[in-house]
C-alpha cells in the first residue's frame, strides 16, 4: 500500500534527481554477455514452474520457452494454431475424436525420445491433480477415471483425445496452446516423484512429480530451465536437443527488478538487455533514447469497471448505460495509458477470433443525464468504489470519479491493496470495482464464459464468473455462450461471438476501458525481440545480439 | 574462626549464584512471553487482515472446486484457536510452515534472504559508526564552530531526506552518470555460472572462494547501498555521541586530567569517548538491529533480495506463514541485540556487572 503511493511519486522525483544529476559527465558503458539476453522484469508471481499448476503471467513466458506442446499459437495469425509436437492432426465427423500425428525422432532436453505415451501421461497428470489450470482440459470431459481413456497413445507417434461434445475444433486447438498442455518427459518426472498419503480429496499415491517440478524441468522447448530463485533470478539456457532452430543465444536471464525506474538506469547504464516494466514516463524518455528502442504488442488483458447489480440503482438499464457515457475515455487514452493500453470497449481482446472492433461510447455529459432521468435519478445517486492502490487503475478510477461527477453521481473511491479489493470482489460486497481480466487461454470462450454467462447466480453458485461477481443474471446469455462453443463453422462462430459482445455493450454491468499494451524498452542492439500475444507466446528464441 | 572465614564465601558464591539464577530465569519467562505475544499478535492479525490467503495461492482465475480444497489443504476452514494452537505446535518442533509464494519452508527462505540483509546492514553499520563517531566527538570538541554546525546540518540532511528518493539520485549520479559503482542487485549476471554461495554473505564467500574479481563485483555492488544505510545511521550516531562527549567534557574528571597535563588528544579519545563508549554501545546496536529488519524502501530501489522485501512481498500476498516466520526472525534479532549490548555494557562498564 505504502510502496503504491511512494510508486506514484517516483517520477517526480526522479526529474529532480535527473536536474541535479545533469552536470555529471557521462560514464563507461555497462555491457551484459554477448551470448547473454539479460532481461529485468517483475517475477514475483512465479510459485511454481509446473505447467500442470503455473497459471500466472511471468512463469507462462517461461514455460512457453521451455516447453512444446501440441499446438502453439501462430503469432503471425493469432486467429490460428501451428504444429508443435504434432505434426499434423485429424478430427472426426462427429467431431469427438481428434487423432495427433507426433513429428518423428523428437526428443526432450534430457535426452529420452518424445513418445505419445508422454503426451498420453502429461494429459493424466494434469488431470488427476487437478490444480488452478486443469479446468482447460477437464472442460472437455475428461476426469480422473476416464483420462487414460480419452487422451491415449495409439502407438509411438500417434496421440488420440476424445472430448465428449462436437465442440469447435478452434476452441479444442487453442485450448491445447495454453501452457497446461505441455509435454512432459514422462521418464524424468516419474523418477522424481514422491509418495503421497491418498485422501478423501486427492486418491492417488504419489504427487506426479508435482513437488519436484515446483522448481524443477522436464520439458522439449528451445530453452531449458536452469534455475529459478523466488524474487531473484531465473535462468534460461539454449536446450541443445531442441528440434527445430536453435536459439541464437546461449541463455536468458530474468532478473527481479521490480521498480520501473531502477530498470531504465539499469538499460541506460547497459546491465540489461530488455527492461519489461516501464511506466508511461520511464516508456518516453527510452523511446527518445538514441541508443534504445522500444517494442510492444497488446496482450489479451482488458480492463473494466464493473456495476454489482446488487445495487439497485446500478441495477437500472440506463445507469449502467449512462455510466458507459461517463468516462473520459479520450483523456484516460491520451495520459493515463499512453503507450501502455488502447481504448477498447468490447470484452474480447483485438486478435482473438470473432473479436468486435467497435467503440460506440464517447464522453458525453448531456446523453449521460437524459439516461440518468429516465431511470428517475435525475439529481444523481451517492455510490462507493474499490480501487487496488496501482497505476493506472488509481489514475482511472479518479479520472471516472470527476466525470461521473458532472452528471451528479458521487463516487466514493475506498482505496485498498490489490488482494484485500479482490477478496471483497469474489464475495459480491462491492458496489463497483476496477479490475482486469487477462484470458485464460487464447479463445474467444475464455472471455465470453466470464463477461457473458452466470450459469447460476444465487450466493453458493460454484461457478463464479464475472458475470456471477456483479450478480448479472442472464440465462439466454449464458446459453448463446455454450452454444457458440459447439459450432464447427469457423465464421459463424466468430459471428456468435460478435452478437455476444454487442449484447454486452447494450446491456452488460461491464464498462470496458482497455486493452493493455505490453511494452519493453531494449538496447539497440537487441534484434527480433518480438513480444507475443499472451505471455506464453513471448518468444525470446529468435532473439540475437549484435 | 576459621570455619567462619570458610563460609563467608561460599555464602557469596551461593548468593551470587542464585542471583544469576534469578537473572536467568527471569531473562527466559520475558523471552518466552514476549515471543508468544508477538506470535499470538502477528498470526491475530494476519487472519482478521481483510485478504482470502488461499487467492495468493492459486490465483483469481481458479474454479471454485480447487479454492475450496486449498482451503481445506491449508487448514484455513478450521477455527482461529485451532490454526493457532496447530502452528505454535509447529513452531516448537522447528516447522515454520511453507511459504505460499516461494513455496520453500520459509525457514529456508529466510536461511537465504536474510544474509543478504546482515551483510548490508554491517557494511552499513561500520560505515556509519566509522564516520559518525568522529564526526560527533568532532562536533563536541568544537562546540558551536562551523564544523559543528556542519555537522549538524550533515545529521538534519540524514534524518529528513526520504531513503528511496536519495537512494534513487545516488544511483543515478554515482552509477547510471560516473560509472564508479555497479547498479541494483548484489552482483553481476556473469557470476551466475562460477559463483557459488557458501554462506550467504557473499563478500565472506568470495574471500572463501578465493575469487577476487566476484569480490570486486560483490563490493561495487554493495558499497552505494550500503553508504546510503550507513548514511543514516551515521546521522543519528553522530547526533547522539555529541551528546555524550559533551556530557562527559563538562564531569569533573576531565578538568582533573587537564589539571594533570594529559595532551588534549588524550584527554578526548583515551579518557571521555571512553566512557561515552558505554551509552553509545546500546546506540549503535539499536540502529544495528534497525537495519536488520531490512530496509524496504532501499531494497526496492536497489533490488536487494533481503528480508525487509520478502516479508513486505509477503504481507501483500497474505503469505502468513512468511510474515510470521519473519517476525520471529526480527524479533529474536532484536531480543539477541539487546542482550549482546547489555553483555558489552557489563564489559565496558565495571559497575554494572553482578556482583
Amino acid at each position: 500500500m505504502m510502496l503504491g503511493k511512494i510508486n506514484g511519486q517516483f517520477r517526480l522525483l526522479l526529474a529532480g534527481a535527473a536536474l541535479s544529476a545533469m552536470v555529471v559527465a557521462a560514464p563507461a558503458l555497462a555491457v551484459t554477455p554477448a551470448d547473454t539476453l539479460v532481461q529485468a522484469w517483475a517475477i514475483d508471481d512465479t510459485i511454481t514452474l509446473d505447467p500442470a499448476e503455473s497459471f500466472e503471467l511471468s512463469p507462462a513466458e517461461f514455460l512457453g520457452n521451455a516447453y512444446d506442446m501440441l499446438v502453439r499459437l501462430d503469432i503471425d495469425d493469432t486467429t490460428k494454431v501451428r504444429p508443435g509436437v504434432a505434426e499434423s492432426w485429424t478430427v472426426s465427423d462427429d467431431g469427438l475424436t481428434y487423432t495427433f500425428k507426433l513429428k518423428p525422432g523428437l526428443k526432450f532436453a534430457s535426452g529420452n525420445p518424445i513418445t505419445a505415451k508422454d503426451v498420453a501421461w502429461s494429459f493424466e497428470r494434469v488431470v488427476k491433480l487437478d490444480k488452478s489450470p486443469a479446468f482447460i482440459l477437464t472442460q472437455f470431459g475428461l476426469t480422473k477415471d476416464n483420462v487414460t481413456e480419452k487422451a491415449k497413445a495409439a502407438d509411438d507417434t500417434t496421440f488420440v483425445f476424445t472430448v465428449d461434445k462436437s465442440y469447435a475444433p478452434s476452441f479444442v486447438l487453442n485450448c491445447l496452446t495454453a501452457t497446461v498442455g505441455a509435454v512432459m518427459d514422462s521418464k524424468l518426472v516419474l523418477e522424481h516423484v514422491a509418495p503421497v498419503t491418498p485422501t478423501d480429496d486427492y486418491k492417488f499415491d504419489n504427487d506426479f512429480g508435482n513437488g519436484w517440478l515446483k522448481t524443477g524441468y522436464a520439458g522439449s522447448g528451445p530453452f531449458k530451465i536452469r534455475d529459478w530463485r523466488a524474487n531473484e533470478i531465473l535462468v534460461l539456457e539454449r536446450n541443445d536437443n531442441y528440434y527445430g532452430d536453435k536459439p541464437a543465444l546461449a541463455r536468458v536471464i530474468y532478473r527481479h527488478v521490480k521498480e520501473s525506474a531502477t530498470q531504465r538506469l539499469m538499460l541506460e547504464a547497459g546491465d540489461i538487455d530488455v527492461a519489461r516494466n516501464l511506466e508511461p514516463g520511464d516508456l518516453e524518455a527510452v523511446s527518445k533514447n538514441a541508443e534504445l528502442a522500444t517494442t510492444s504488442a497488446p496482450k489479451g488483458t482488458v480492463y473494466y469497471i464493473s456495476l454489482n447489480q446488487k445495487n439497485p440503482n446500478l441495477a437500472k438499464p440506463e445507469v449502467r448505460q449512462a455510466l458507459k457515457y461517463l468516462v473520459d475515455y479520450d483523456a484516460i487514452g491520451a495520459t493515463l495509458i499512453k503507450g501502455i493500453g488502447e481504448i477498447r470497449q468490447t470484452y474480447q481482446a483485438k486478435g482473438v477470433l470473432g473479436a468486435l472492433d467497435s467503440n460506440p461510447f464517447t464522453f458525453d455529459v448531456a446523453k449521460a443525464k437524459e439516461l440518468l432521468e429516465k431511470a428517475g435519478l435525475k439529481d444523481g445517486f451517492s455510490v462507493t468504489m474499490d480501487v487496488r492502490n496501482t497505476q493506472p487503475v488509481t489514475g482511472i478510477a479518479e479520472s471516472f470519479q470527476q466525470t461521473v461527477g458532472q452528471a451528479g453521481v458521487k463516487v466514493e473511491i475506498i482505496p485498498g491493496d490489490g488482494k484485500q479489493t479482490l477478496t471483497k470482489y469474489r464475495a459480491r460486497n462491492h458496489d463497483m470495482y476496477i479490475g482486469q481480466w487477462g484470458m485464460d487461454y487464447w479463445d474467444p470462450n475464455s472471455n465470453a464464459e466470464t463477461f457473458t454467462s452466470n450459469p447460476n447466480n444465487a450466493d453458493d453458485g460454484t461457478v463464479k464468473t464475472l458475470a456471477w461477481r456483479n450478480a448479472w443474471d442472464v440465462p439466454e446469455l449464458t446459453e448463446k455462450t455454450k452454444a457458440a462453443l459447439l459450432e464447427r463453422d469457423n465464421d459463424k462462430r466468430a459471428a456468435m461471438y460478435k452478437e455476444l459482445q454487442q449484447a454486452a455493450l447494450d446491456t452488460s454491468p461491464f464498462v470496458l476501458i482497455f486493452q493493455q499494451t505490453e511494452v519493453a524498452g531494449l538496447r539497440g542492439n537487441v534484434k527480433n525481440y518480438k513480444l507475443g500475444p499472451n505471455f506464453d507466446s513471448n518468444f525470446v528464441a529468435p532473439v540475437t545480439k549484435d | 574462626m576459621s570455619s567462619m572465614e570458610t563460609q563467608a564465601p561460599a555464602r557469596r558464591a551461593n548468593k551470587r549464584a542464585s542471583a544469576i539464577l534469578k537473572a536467568v530465569v527471569s531473562f527466559v519467562v520475558i523471552v518466552g512471553t514476549t515471543y508468544l505475544g508477538l506470535l499470538a499478535v502477528t498470526f491475530f492479525i494476519g487472519r482478521i487482515v481483510p485478504i482470502d490467503p488461499v487467492l495468493a495461492i492459486v490465483g483469481d482465475r481458479a474454479p471454485a472446486h480447487v479454492v475450496e480444497r486449498t482451503r481445506i489443504e491449508m487448514g484455513f476452514n478450521l477455527p482461529y484457536y485451532q490454526q493457532f494452537y496447530l502452528y505454535v505446535k509447529g513452531v516448537l518442533s522447528g516447522d515454520f510452515g511453507t511459504s505460499v509464494l516461494t513455496t520453500n519452508p520459509v525457514m529456508d527462505d529466510i536461511r537465504r534472504v536474510f544474509p543478504a540483509t546482515m551483510e548490508l546492514a554491517t557494511v552499513g553499520t561500520v560505515i556509519g559508526a566509522a564516520f559518525g563517531i568522529p564526526l560527533g566527538v568532532l562536533a563536541a570538541v568544537k562546540r558551536g564552530s562551523l564544523a559543528d554546525q556542519i555537522v549538524r546540518i550533515i545529521g538534519l540532511i540524514g534524518y529528513s531526506v526520504p531513503i528511496f528518493w536519495l537512494g534513487l539520485l545516488a544511483l543515478l549520479v554515482f552509477y547510471a552518470r560516473l560509472g564508479w559503482t555497479a547498479g541494483p542487485g548484489r552482483i553481476d549476471v556473469v557470476f551466475e555460472y562460477t559463483f557459488t554461495p557458501i554462506t550467504g554473505f557473499f563478500l565472506l564467500d568470495a574471500i572463501l572462494n578465493r575469487d577476487w574479481a566476484a569480490f570486486k563485483d560483490i563490493f561495487a555492488h554493495i558499497i552505494l547501498p550500503a553508504s546510503l544505510l550507513g548514511y543514516f545511521s551515521l546521522a543519528y550516531i553522530s547526533r547522539m555521541t555529541r551528546s555524550f562527549m559533551l556530557n562527559e567534557l563538562s564531569q569533573e574528571y576531565i578538568v582533573a586530567a587537564r589539571a594533570k597535563g594529559l595532551s588534549e588528544t588524550r584527554i578526548i579519545w583515551g579518557h571521555a569517548l571512553r566512557n561515552a563508549a558505554v551509552p553509545l554501545v546500546t546506540v549503535i546496536a539499536l540502529s544495528y538491529a534497525g537495519l536488520l529488519e531490512g530496509s524496504v524502501l532501499t531494497e526496492t530501489v536497489f533490488a536487494w533480495p533481503g528480508l525487509g522485501l520478502y516479508i513486505t512481498n509477503s504481507l501483500q500476498n497474505a503469505d502468513m506463514n512468511a510474515v510470521l516466520g519473519g517476525t520471529i526472525i526480527i524479533g529474536s534479532v532484536f531480543i539477541g541485540i539487546n542482550l549482546l549490548s547489555d553483555l558489552l555494557y557489563r564489559m565496558l562498564d565495571p559497575r554494572t556487572r553482578i556482583r
